[in-house]
């Protein structure tokens, strides 16, 4: 029975762990000289707000509306996430990952992604 | 076009066509032409629109130019875009596009066009369809974005969408009846190579077109040049429907470049045509801009309206309906 019990929690926690590995694979992609970038609103309560908005509007209909993930898409509270840099989720959000299904964000201006950034750390 | 005719015989021409608008029956139908089924058409739109669960950010202010932001995979975006031409040598239109843009991959995006006319006085009708694929070859941000762009279209020679200028497209096509010019077929492959760039908020986009009738006609070419930048680059904190960031503002040149064997500007239509989109929380954009004529062979004006609906993870929806 105990083992039984050890096998199925580890079964439910292999497709967490599989989705960290895969968000921390994507996300070492990232070049040093972009995750050393720090971000201009940190810390600014407004920036933060701005970045929920954002996030309500562009992210929430993958990531849900409190970041924990959905089907398709990996949950941004999630250890991978909390340890990237601000730098390295900013050129993450900037790029995407095309091949894996997460949009460039390019179309939004720099300030917008760093607001997102200040509003997924805060969640963190 | 080889042989143009002359501002004044035109109008002699013009004036010898007989226009049936002028009576009480032709009114009618250039009233229900040109009101009432857009209506429908908007009526079944939004029919469509109610049904959207998760919604995200529409596009930029862009009506003929293309940049090198794909739709996201698994979305859908549902479109009318309606252009109201005043030629002025001849009877005014409107041509109205009902489009429907599909996320395949985040590198690869997909459209499909039902297009269709109605002239001043000379009724309404479906002039066709396109289907077009744009694909991202080079998947990172660069400071230059390739996206490489094929389109079949099946449209008749009454279509009057406008969605590029090529070769020697000229006001005096216009002068054509729809009754004769519908029984043209144009059966286009059209290609692009569409260059994007972003640079502190604004983006520049320009386009080469090369289009090739299925018949052995000649290719014809043209461009179009974009550049647009949101009014505000930072969002604000709070919920608002005027905010300067949720407005996008741009400048468009577009324009025939002739064709194979006779490349150049000469009697070729060019157009100046500032934009502007306003996009809501829910996924609704709305956009306008006029269009300028340059050159002699140019429509002196034409104004383009379009109001479009995200609806994000489509797919994902679909999958929940047969489970």
């Amino acid at each position: 029975m105990m083992t039984a019990w050890l096998l199925l929690s580890q079964y439910a926690a292999s497709g967490h762990n599989g989705r960290d590995r895969q968000l921390t694979s994507e996300l070492s992609k990232v070049p040093p000289e972009a995750r050393v970038r720090t971000n201009p609103y940190e810390g600014k309560q407004d920036a933060y707000l701005a970045g929920r908005k954002l996030f309500q509007r562009h992210c929430s209909g993958c990531h849900g509306k409190d970041a924990k993930g959905g089907k398709d898409a990996p949950d941004l509270q999630s250890p991978p996430v909390r340890d990237a840099t601000p730098g390295t989720l900013f050129w993450f959000l900037k790029n995407g990952d095309l091949k894996k299904g997460m949009p460039s964000w390019a179309r939004l201006p720099e300030q917008q992604l760093w607001q997102i950034v200040s509003y997924l750390k805060s969640k963190n | 076009m080889p042989n143009y005719l002359n501002e004044s015989q035109i109008v002699d021409l013009v004036e010898g066509i007989e226009v049936t608008g002028s009576t009480l029956k032709g009114k009618m139908l250039t009233w229900i032409h040109h009101v009432v089924l857009p209506i429908k058409l908007l009526f079944v739109l939004s029919l469509v629109f109610s049904m959207a669960r998760i919604v995200t950010a529409g596009e930029g202010p862009y009506f003929v130019t293309y940049n090198h932001h794909m739709e996201e995979p698994g979305s859908l975006e549902l479109s009318l875009s309606p252009v109201w031409g005043f030629p002025g040598i001849t009877s005014n239109f409107m041509g109205v596009s009902a489009e429907i843009e599909y996320g395949v991959k985040g590198w690869w995006t997909m459209e499909f066009y039902l297009q269709g006319q109605g002239t001043d006085g000379q009724g309404a009708l479906f002039t066709g369809y396109r289907w077009e694929n744009r694909v991202r070859p080079l998947l990172g941000e660069h400071k230059i974005n390739p996206v490489l762009y094929v389109e079949f279209e099946d449209v008749n020679g009454a279509d009057r969408a406008f969605k590029e200028v090529v070769g020697h497209d000229s006001k005096f096509d216009l002068l054509e009846p729809i009754s004769a010019a519908r029984l043209t077929a144009e059966r286009e492959f059209e290609t692009k190579l569409i260059l994007s760039s972003n640079f502190r908020g604004w983006n520049v986009a320009e386009n080469f077109i090369a289009v090739k009738n299925v018949k052995p006609e000649p290719w014809e070419f043209g461009y179009a040049l974009g550049v647009s930048r949101p009014l505000a680059l930072a969002a604000s904190p709070d919920e608002c429907r005027f905010c300067r960031e949720n407005f996008l503002a741009g400048l468009e040149l577009y324009g025939g470049l002739g064709e194979w064997g006779e490349f150049g500007l000469r009697d070729t239509s060019h157009y100046l045509a500032p934009s502007l989109a306003w996009q809501f929380q829910n996924g609704t954009t709305i956009r306008v801009s006029p269009s300028f004529g340059l050159t002699s062979p140019s429509i002196p004006l034409m104004v383009r309206f379009s109001v479009s609906r995200e609806i994000g993870g489509f797919t994902h929806q679909v999958r929940e309906w047969f489970r």
